[in-house]
């Protein structure tokens, strides 16, 4: 059973709906021994990076770790994905998981922010998740912070500078982008997710 | 040759009232003309970057199907959804983001109470608030006044003033209304898009008035739009969203093509 993690941190209805359209069972829990005894972790984000220290404060953290640790697999969206980093300038104080190194910054003055639309993935590396997704295939982004390009980059977006869109090592994957509202190319993605 | 940047987006909105969406007739591919779920799906498949559904009811009896309809329609939909018309607390907000909405779209309210811009930021983020701002230009100035109630009552506010507030206090997307172009298909009115656009630092959603490509691509380089809303259902056949989009794509606009 995939788990999409229930962190008050926006809508997670959305998420369900997709993964129910491409046939996959998932529960939305934010019981940390459901979440601790997953096959699959979604943990899905909008809004604030400070929203995931409801993650610590809640035992969801550790029960994540525990899942990912015996090598369930994980998906991060949006926050979730930042969360991922060590850090996020948004909200300094609260500390991602560091699976990546580097912190989430804001984008230059200059551009227009949050990065609100649909724009092309540049995939430059070997990917699971992204192996039924095309370079230049258009996705959904609305965030106002964005992760660096680390050495985990499977996917690059460009506005204002590269930044990472979609990240992965081992059994663990996060894009900055949202699948669920990302029309085919996003389902086919969750769909490849579910199928790992 | 299509490069790598963020497109500018086509915006389907669908009028509904009633749990129907009105003056839909012109798709006889559809089983349901007026079938809102229908419609916002078929909108999607043909390329619409995003779909707004505006509750146009007049009656409390009306609005009370809202929350089925946005329900039923987000079910089938798999691209950002908005839904406005009426939203005026927190709670109606919620309800409609329970169902399934991506973003709300505020406009009356916001303006009598602009604090509810921050409660709903708050709870969902800034990128799920929108405020509508329904303008009308004052006659032979540049400058624009902010309607509210369906565009019947005038409230003295400066449009451009009140989008920078509207910035300032969470919202995280503007879609600027001209009643002075709507429904005419004469084109955007580009000035006030602009004048708005250079103002603040978030996307602006043009509507009113759009009609031939032409006028979309006016919109995108002279008024700066982030976004277009037409309501395609007037204009555009579904196979009219897709020559749209490439012809956008021939005159240099970035856009999400082929979908």
């Amino acid at each position: 059973m995939i788990v999409i993690v229930d962190y008050r941190a926006g809508n997670l209805t959305s998420v369900k709906k997709a993964l129910d359209r491409v046939g996959a069972a998932s529960v939305v829990s934010d019981d940390p021994a459901v979440v601790v005894r997953a096959d699959k972790i979604v943990l899905p984000g909008v809004g604030h990076f400070a929203a995931t220290a409801t993650l610590a404060r809640t035992g969801l953290r550790q029960s994540i770790q525990s899942a990912i640790e015996r090598g369930a697999p994980f998906l991060g969206i949006c926050v979730g994905m930042q969360w991922m980093f060590a850090a996020s300038e948004e909200a300094p104080r609260v500390p991602g998981l560091e699976l990546f190194p580097g912190e989430c910054r804001k984008f230059p003055k200059e551009y227009k922010s949050p990065h609100v639309g649909w724009n092309a993935l540049q995939c430059d590396s070997e990917s699971r998740l992204l192996c039924g997704v095309g370079s230049g295939s258009f996705v959904y982004f609305t965030h106002s912070y964005r992760a660096p390009i680390v050495e985990g980059t499977v996917a690059r977006c460009d506005y204002g500078g590269e930044f990472s869109a979609a990240v992965e090592k081992d059994h663990l994957f996060g894009v900055q982008f949202h699948p669920e509202k990302s029309g085919a190319v996003g389902l086919a993605l969750l769909e490849t997710f579910c199928r790992l | 040759m299509q490069t790598l940047t963020l497109t500018k987006r086509i915006i389907a909105c669908l009028d509904v009232t009633g749990g129907r969406v009105v003056k839909g007739v012109q798709f006889q591919q559809l089983r349901d003309a007026g079938d809102p779920a229908e419609l916002a799906a078929a909108h999607s498949e043909a390329g619409a970057d995003e779909v707004v559904l505006l509750d146009i009811s007049a009656t409390h009896e009306q609005r009370a199907t809202l929350v089925d309809t946005v329900r039923r329609t987000a079910k089938q939909l798999f691209i950002p959804f908005t839904v406005g018309g009426g939203i005026r607390t927190l709670e109606e907000a919620m309800a409609v983001f329970d169902a399934g909405a991506d973003k709300v779209s505020i406009n009356s309210a916001a303006l009598a109470a602009p604090s509810l811009i921050t409660r709903i930021g708050d709870r969902y983020g800034a990128q799920a608030v929108i405020v509508a701002i329904d303008a009308k230009r004052i006659p032979g100035t540049l400058r624009f006044e902010a309607y509210v109630r369906g565009g019947r009552q005038s409230t003295g506010r400066d449009v451009v003033e009140w989008a920078k507030e509207a910035q300032d206090r969470g919202a995280g997307e503007i879609l600027l209304t001209s009643m002075d172009r709507d429904g005419t298909g004469a084109g955007f009115d580009c000035e006030l898009t602009r004048a708005v656009s250079e103002a603040v630092r978030i996307p602006v959603i043009a509507s009113g008035g759009g009609g031939d490509a032409e006028s979309f691509i006016e919109v995108f380089k002279s008024g700066k739009a982030d976004a277009a809303l037409a309501a395609s259902i007037f204009h555009f056949g579904l196979r009219r969203l897709a020559d749209l989009k490439q012809e956008l794509l021939a005159a240099g606009i970035p856009m999400r093509w082929p979908c």
